[in-house]
């Protein structure tokens, strides 16, 4: 049985999307957000979730236990434009059950 | 003028590999990459990560599949235009295509490839308002010759290898080097962090973290910088260049003016038949085109190539009939005089 969360995810435009995101599927969070297309395709998830590009990068507005930081990403977003301290890599993010209610906000594109 | 037969833009694994298949119909290749060196996101973003799904190899490594590309299609000796950006295309009265990059190259093909990827690497800008007021000026992304930063005050930033590389470099050939970075932490080897640390102790060089630099000064070019650390208040340092080393982010750039169907950031081409775009003798192949059922995958630009091959071939050799023939079979002849074939099962009486 498949366990969807809800996720709130404002976009660059400043569109706010209340989506289903399934845990089921080993999704990150910047592939929910290509999954629903909120983004242009090619815009988001260049280097393909490596944290190798800040394509990702979002501001994260709720206050979930999220994964640490790892090296890779904070090298990333030390970087990165547009960076805030509530800046993550949205594919660092692996979406499980415990981030129902999650509130992200995309930065603007590079 | 460069003359070939397949202009491909693009030496990433896609464009690579058209040069062999390319080759195997007798066709010579150019490629033209604004990367300094062949590989595109395999050499640039992740060299010395595994990949799994190319066929054959259960486990390469991107930098070393680049090598591999290179050394399969050796024999048909590709040239090569890199460092340079195609920027315009004419079509000539002759049908062919005339692309002049950047620095103002000129190739000449029957055929153009577009193999880009996601586009040319272009420098990544930090967000100084007034920052395209001083390139050119004091401002570079790039550094092309160590030598204009002869004896002056050089202020670079960044964390990453290229920042760490040319702080050691200019130490050696500025007056004054200083080095800001967002973070105390930096990113590239260990070495690298090692011989900064060393300058730094010796005095070599100024280090200034956790900071970010905030405004650029200067009426006619830059004379000084302002950089708060922690968002404190502002401080200005004098320096004749001011050095953001970020990184690179793919942009689809000038292509995207060539009159091409663009969707999604990519190219569109016809279904799955050639990979051939709107305008006859430009094809795309590889994560820069789009078509229904798209996967951007390294084995399908190497399929698409190999398609694209033999549409090109019909159109530099009208009129002639193209047999499918297995390299097993006839072996390969290379340009340069090489020859690779199956050796022949020997036929000898048993007495």
């Amino acid at each position: 049985m498949s366990l969807d969360i809800c996720i709130k995810i404002t976009d660059r435009q400043g569109i706010l999307h209340t989506i289903d995101a399934p845990t089921d599927m080993a999704l990150n969070l910047m592939e929910v957000v290509r999954l629903y297309e909120l983004v242009p395709e090619g815009t988001i998830g260049i280097c393909g979730g490596m944290a190798m590009c800040a394509s990702c990068q979002c501001y994260v507005q709720s206050s979930h236990l999220l994964p640490e930081i790892t090296a890779d990403e904070e090298a990333m977003l030390s970087e990165a434009v547009n960076v805030k301290p509530n800046s993550r890599l949205g594919c660092q993010i692996q979406i499980n059950t415990e981030m129902d209610g999650l509130e992200v906000e995309l930065a603007p594109e590079e | 003028m460069i003359k070939t037969d397949i202009l491909i833009i693009g030496a990433g694994p896609t464009g690579l590999f058209a040069v062999f298949e390319a080759g195997l119909l007798k066709l010579k290749c150019h490629l033209i990459d604004a990367l300094a060196e062949p590989g595109g996101q395999c050499s640039e973003i992740y060299p010395k990560k595994p990949i799994y799904d190319i066929p054959g190899y259960p486990e390469i490594l991107a930098g070393d599949l680049t090598k591999k590309l290179l050394e399969q299609s050796k024999q048909f000796e590709p040239g090569f235009t890199l460092g340079e950006r195609a920027e315009t295309i004419e079509k000539q009265v002759d049908g062919s295509f005339v692309v002049t990059t950047n620095k103002g190259t000129k190739h000449s093909a029957p055929v153009v490839a577009i193999a880009g990827g996601l586009g040319s690497f272009e420098p990544r800008k930090p967000a100084i308002k007034n920052l395209s007021d001083y390139e050119d000026r004091g401002v570079a992304y790039i550094i092309k010759d160590p030598e204009v930063y002869r004896n002056k005050r050089v202020v670079i930033a960044g964390g990453g290898d290229s920042a760490l590389d040319w702080t050691i470099f200019l130490s050696e050939v500025a007056s004054n080097v200083t080095l800001i970075h967002r973070r105390t932490e930096f990113r590239g080897a260990l070495d690298s962090v090692e011989k900064v640390q060393a300058l730094k102790d010796n005095g070599n060089i100024d280090l200034i973290t956790p900071a970010e630099v905030k405004g650029l000064y200067g009426k006619s070019k830059l004379d000084s910088i302002s950089y708060s650390v922690l968002n404190e208040q502002e401080k200005h340092i004098k320096t004749d260049a001011f050095i953001p080393l970020f990184g690179l982010s793919p942009k689809l750039g000038p292509i995207s003016n060539w009159g091409l169907e663009i969707d999604k950031n990519a190219i569109k081409v016809n279904n799955s038949l050639d990979y051939q775009t709107n305008i006859p003798g430009i094809f795309a192949i590889g994560d820069v085109n789009i078509y229904p059922g798209k996967l951007k995958l390294i084995l399908c630009g190497f399929h698409e190539a190999t398609l694209m091959c033999q549409a090109a071939y019909k159109i530099i050799n009208p009129g002639k009939r193209l047999v499918l023939r297995y390299t097993t079979v006839t072996g390969i002849d290379g340009f340069d005089g090489t020859r690779k074939e199956a050796t022949k099962s020997v036929v000898k009486s048993i007495d």
